[in-house]
């Protein structure tokens, strides 16, 4: 309504005299948007809480409950929390906040474990060295035929490099020596669940695929062999196979040079997730349609060029989140070798505060900060996976 | 074109059993080199397992299947000079589904015959163009309708050089109105003269490139002849039952 029709309509009003004028009746001006839509939301609550009022109930109580634990979580983490590394005030905020001090504290033995003090620089460097690996690894480019032989040459050098800076020495020969010798034993933190995770994941996945293939193969003992390997293992945990294969084979082996106790135990990883490995590949093997291996096997492709051309391209496509499913329970399962006394981030961790009475307090923070470390992780390998997952199947 | 003299396939009393079931009863078929033979016959008859013996697809527990001169028999080396020579087109296309179109007609030849890319791509140009499709040459087969896929797997084939074609019913996993371009180029390759055995239901086809007509029924051949005298005048009962089904409305 303009300004000009109401002032006609006051005035109609204040003159009663003049009845000639015709009164009509004016619609209201609407609500705003903005209150017409919080109306029809509060008529849609209302409707909802009338109509379910315990699932309504529900919700508001769980909603409450959820504020309430983030308050506290907040209160504890942030408001009430140290930061610096001071163990006085750590020992006042006691019980009401964090004490991050303790990161600050404790972050080299948590992140290096045992690895002597003054040359955990090589630690880290072989960290940095492997997650750049690992960056440039999840670049299409470098897996193109022709940057193939570069890529995988760079991580053979990388491999070499990680060996030389933790080792001290060359290949671990003592007349190549360039830095102080530091044994395997004393390998810890980060670098060794990386070292485990990476070392058991690049070769249980090959001996995975081996041991599906065969216990698809058509060959009665192959497949018996595959069975029983992947049945057995699966039966046993994890933990008796690590005690194996650091205790027992040693026992079982004396007159022998046993090999080193990180190899052992890498293998040992190795062998117990090929296991899981195989069953995922089989799954991705059998999802394949028959046609695919008739088809390879009319145009004259033998049977190891029909598996590595036709059909694992397509069963491996099948089975990323499967796969990846098993590398973040074999990259998170490598905590359990501190049991065999090595000690990889969740074990030097403990190291790190079991043997400090004043720090020892603070082990819940002290868990976060390596829980962060592992979700980080996992969640770019599920990331990466997912990207993958886009891409092959886009198709 | 005229049939040469030599035979390329000989089945001599072969059998075949799954199990208990009779699946080939004493079958006896000689194909010469630039002949084609049309197999029918209603499903279960026996007539695809027939086709997938000659390349060693099927095994068999009785008889003697010789193909361009090499017996068949459970031994490695046979059956791969076999396969060189023997081309095969299935129902269900069986295109390989993460490789372009060229790419599924390069593997076979650089892998099997040691060939370079760029040979194979040569000829795989060429067998593109024959089936008219090389403009898809890029594409992935998932992009193809059911026609294009059924002739990439033609020239797929082809580009084997092989000797000897099988047709495991091409056309019947097509929609009506594709069938022609897959059967146009099925006709082309005939008079090109290419040794073919094809299990189709296609009379039509039949009738205008078969040298042979074969019926098949309950693991047997029931009449073999010439597609006028199979078509015309059929000596079986069993022929006349299965023609008169096909020609009902």
């Amino acid at each position: 309504m303009t300004s000009q029709a109401r002032n006609q309509d006051t005035a109609a009003l204040d003159s009663p005299g003049a009845n000639t004028q015709v009164y009509s009746w004016v619609a209201a001006r609407p609500a705003p948007k903005s209150i017409e839509k919080a109306n029809a939301l509060l008529v849609k609550f209302w409707k909802f809480i009338s109509t379910h009022p315990l699932d309504a109930f529900l919700s508001i109580g769980l909603a409450l409950l959820a504020l309430q634990f983030l308050m506290l979580a907040l209160n504890w983490g942030v408001i009430h929390a140290v930061f610096q590394i001071d163990e006085a005030a750590c020992q006042n905020a006691r019980g009401e906040g964090a004490c991050w001090g303790v990161i600050g504290e404790k972050f080299r033995l948590i992140l290096w474990g045992r690895f002597p003090f003054e040359e955990q620089w090589r630690s880290a460097t072989a960290c940095v060295l492997t997650l750049a690996m690992l960056a440039l690894s999840v670049n299409k480019i470098v897996w193109t035929p022709s940057n193939r032989p570069f890529t995988l040459g760079a991580w053979c050098f990388s491999i070499v490099g990680f060996h030389t800076l933790m080792s001290g020495s060359l290949f671990g020969l003592s007349f190549l020596q360039i830095w102080p010798h530091v044994d395997t034993e004393l390998w810890g933190g980060l670098p060794l669940t990386l070292i485990l995770s990476l070392g058991s994941i690049a070769l249980a996945t090959p001996m995975g695929i081996l041991l599906a293939l065969g216990r698809t193969s058509e060959m009665p003992i192959i497949r018996s062999i595959c069975v029983l390997y992947i049945e057995l293992v699966r039966g046993v945990p994890l933990i008796s196979v690590l005690f194996m294969a650091s205790f027992m084979f040693p026992l079982l082996l004396p007159s022998l040079q046993t090999p080193d106790v990180l190899i052992r135990v890498l293998l040992g990883i190795t062998l117990f997730s090929a296991a899981y490995t195989a069953e995922v590949v089989r799954g991705g093997l059998q999802a394949v349609d028959q046609g695919q291996q008739e088809a390879s096997q009319s145009l004259n492709l033998g049977y190891w060029q029909t598996q590595r051309y036709v059909i694992l391209p397509q069963a491996l496509t099948h089975i990323i989140p499967g796969m990846v499913n098993n590398f973040i329970a074999i990259f998170k399962d490598t905590s359990l070798v501190t049991i065999v006394s090595l000690y990889e981030l969740t074990g030097s961790l403990g190291l790190a505060l079991n043997g400090d009475a004043n720090w020892r307090a603070y082990k819940l923070e002290g868990y976060l900060f390596i829980a962060a470390i592992y979700f980080f992780f996992c969640f770019t390998l599920s990331q990466i996976s997912q990207n993958l997952e886009n891409r092959l199947t886009n198709r | 074109m005229i049939p040469g003299n030599e035979t390329l396939i000989e089945f001599k009393n072969v059998n075949k059993w799954y199990g208990n079931f009779h699946a080939l009863k004493d079958i006896n078929l000689r194909v010469h080199q630039g002949e084609r033979v049309i197999i029918c016959g209603p499903s279960g008859s026996g007539k695809s397992t027939l086709i997938r013996c000659v390349n060693a697809l099927e095994s068999f527990q009785e008889g003697e299947l010789i193909v361009n001169g090499h017996a068949l028999a459970e031994n490695l080396k046979a059956i791969q000079a076999i396969r060189k020579d023997v081309g095969m087109v299935f129902q269900q296309f069986n295109l390989f589904p993460h490789l372009t179109v060229l790419e599924n007609l390069t593997l076979a030849p650089q892998k099997t015959q040691g060939l370079t890319q760029a040979q194979a791509q040569d000829t795989a140009f060429k067998e593109l163009k024959r089936v008219h499709i090389s403009e898809q040459a890029h594409k992935y087969p998932s992009q193809l309708s059911g026609g294009q896929q059924q002739r990439v797997a033609i020239a797929r084939a082809l580009c084997m050089k092989p000797k000897i074609m099988l047709f495991d019913e091409p056309t019947s996993a097509l929609d009506p109105e594709m069938v022609q371009e897959v059967l146009d180029v099925m006709i082309d390759l005939a008079s090109e003269g290419m040794t073919m055995l094809c299990v189709t239901h296609e009379m039509g086809f039949a009738r205008s490139v078969a040298s042979r007509v074969i019926l098949m029924d309950q693991g047997q051949m029931i009449e073999e002849a010439a597609p006028e005298t199979f078509f015309n005048s059929p000596q079986q009962e069993r022929t006349k039952a299965f023609l008169s089904a096909l020609h009902r409305p």
